[in-house]
């Protein structure tokens, strides 16, 4: 109920400046988030030391949520196993089960044709678009600009109904097949394809003004939840997380999957925007934005270069599965997901199921990166910075505020509300 | 905040995006209001076109099926009981992810993707 409400207002209430015990000397209060939160979409649990309204220390503990989708697998066959891979994650459900397919065919050495690649890939960019508008929505709810959010979601609704269309489903979109994908796509639907590149081609520009021109939004994030370039390589930071404090790491400029090798993809740093990088949440922003525009132009590339042919190695799934049956081995796939880069490995032993599946997702990577971001910063902006990286795990919910005696609980709605307290706040200051 | 506020305030004098359900409220009777639709006296939104090859609930045709059990084999969610006696498979919606693989693995064509999505009911069986 209005819990939030109540112990917002204790919360309030106390004055900051309250003369601290000298017995008790103890300035810093530990702020502890999670397990379940709303800036993380997957729990986690953050444990951080706060003076007054600033940062001093970040510790977080992860394994929050184990669902065992490996263990599952391995007692399944490899068909089976690409539509559990695409249930990882529903945002990045193409690199998942991509990246499990490209994983076997290594073992097994199996050619994919080249259609299917060009089909793989652009699966993959329109899901990096989807990925991208809607973490754009998310970032707009969390510095509190709800409305922001709903056009955002309109926006990226269209590409929603043109993956639906291509595939049949919406979200698990159930197309890729070990040696190539399941669904052809149509001469008749490539009108409509390019019909909704050209909506993003003219809908980019807004979106670009709301996010990169707004002040307030500018003020929220220039500067806010900084990763130097240094710390980003000692803490292997991936994806657009990386790219934005001047990393040029991306996998399909090094280690090229699919068609990308055919394509001329460059890592997109705000260098490309801003000409420079700061490798604050504003970058973060600007990278993800000009990724969108990046894949509007790798899809139109792909139906222009896209050739003729067979989509998949083996048509007849039973023959497939034998053959899969047989081989012997290990190997490892690795995607650019949109939050970075995936790796999974897999061991045959020619048996019905794998012998061991394993799965690294990108946020694994991008978490420890938020201790040097989250230091030193307000605690009003700890949604906006742990959001900003995109972190897929479940978010935030409540967060225990504790002063050795007394404790208080700061919900999901009592952090935001002090975060759109602060916009408004800027709002008043920038003077509109 | 100006580039927002125009784009916003375009919003406010657009129509919904969301698609909508075919009417406000559930009718009394849902003769009765198709009658009216077609005298033109009611109004209902038309429903979004499904687009072609949407992979809805699936039909099995337990005519066609020739007891292979490759469907058994391919489904990831276990959504097939094998019937030994009549030889021929139960189909359990309730787990079904609606991946089609079991469609495109069916030697006879017993299997077929709907266009049905409306799932939810209180009817459990
Ligand atoms: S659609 Fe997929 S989950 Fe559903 S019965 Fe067929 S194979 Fe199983
Ligand atoms: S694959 Fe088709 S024919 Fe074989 S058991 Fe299943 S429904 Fe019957």
């Amino acid at each position: 109920m209005n819990s939030g409400k109540i112990i917002e207002k204790k919360y309030r209430e106390r004055k900051p400046d309250k003369p601290v015990k000298k017995k008790r000397d103890r300035k810093s209060y530990s702020l502890s988030i999670g397990p379940i939160h709303p800036a993380l979409k997957e729990p986690v649990r953050f444990d951080l030391k706060i003076e007054g309204e600033k940062v001093v220390n970040v510790d977080f503990e992860l394994s929050q949520v184990h669902r065992g989708i490996e263990w599952a697998g391995t007692r399944r066959n490899p068909v089976q196993i690409i539509y559990l891979a695409e249930r990882i994650c529903g945002i990045c459900n193409i690199c998942h089960s991509a990246c499990f397919c490209i994983a076997v065919e290594n073992i097994a050495g199996i050619g994919v044709p080249a259609r299917a690649h060009y089909i793989r890939t652009i699966y993959g960019e329109l899901e990096r678009m989807h990925s991208h508008i809607l973490w754009a929505g998310v970032a707009a709810h969390e510095l509190g600009f709800d409305s922001v959010m709903y056009y955002t979601w309109k926006v990226r609704e269209k590409v929603m109904d043109v993956m639906e269309a291509l595939a049949g489903n919406r979200i698990t979109k159930g197309i890729m097949m070990i040696g190539g994908v399941r669904r052809d796509i149509k001469e008749k639907q490539v009108p409509m394809l390019k019909e909704a590149l050209e909506y993003y081609k003219k809908g980019f520009g807004k979106l670009g003004d709301i996010f990169l021109k707004d002040p307030v939004i500018k003020s929220r994030t220039v500067d806010t939840g900084i990763l130097s370039k240094q710390d980003g390589l000692a803490l292997c930071a991936v994806g657009p997380t990386a790219r934005a404090s001047g990393i040029k790491k991306d996998v399909r400029q090094d280690a090229a999957y699919a068609a990308y090798s055919d394509l001329d993809v460059k890592a997109i740093t705000p260098k490309n925007l801003l000409g420079e990088v700061k490798g604050d949440v504003f970058d973060r922003i600007v990278v993800r934005l000009l990724e969108v525009k990046q894949s509007v132009e790798i899809i139109e590339e792909c139906l222009k270069q896209m050739p003729k042919g067979k989509i998949v190695y083996e048509e007849k799934i039973p023959k497939l599965l034998a053959e899969l049956r047989s081989v012997e081995g290990d190997g490892i796939g690795r995607i650019e997901a949109p939050r970075g880069e995936v790796i999974h490995y897999v061991k045959l032993v020619g048996e019905e199921s794998p012998f061991c599946w394993k799965v690294r997702a990108p946020t694994y990577n991008n978490l420890l990166p938020w201790g040097p971001m989250l230091m030193g910063e307000q605690v009003a902006d700890v949604p906006i910075i742990a959001a900003s990286t995109d972190p897929c795990m479940s978010c935030t919910n409540r967060a225990v505020v504790t002063d050795g005696n007394n404790e208080e609980v700061l919900d999901n709605e009592a952090m935001r509300r002090l975060s759109v307290e602060k916009t408004n706040a800027l709002k008043r200051r920038v003077g509109r | 905040m100006f580039e927002m506020a125009k784009e916003l305030l375009k919003q406010l004098f657009r129509k919904p995006f969301t698609n909508r359900f075919p009417s406000k409220h559930v009718p009394k009777s849902t003769t009765k209001l198709l009658k009216n639709v077609k005298e033109g006296m009611a109004k209902v939104n038309r429903p979004v076109p499904i687009p072609e090859g949407f992979r809805g609930k699936i039909a099995y045709d337990k005519e066609k099926c020739i007891g292979c059990k490759l469907c058994i084999k391919v489904c990831p969610a276990n959504c097939y009981d094998f019937l030994e006696k009549e030889r021929k498979v139960k189909y359990h919606l309730s787990r079904c992810t609606f991946c089609a693989q079991c469609v495109d693995v069916c030697p006879v064509n017993a299997l077929t993707s709907t266009k049905e999505f409306l799932l939810s009911d209180y009817k459990t069986h």
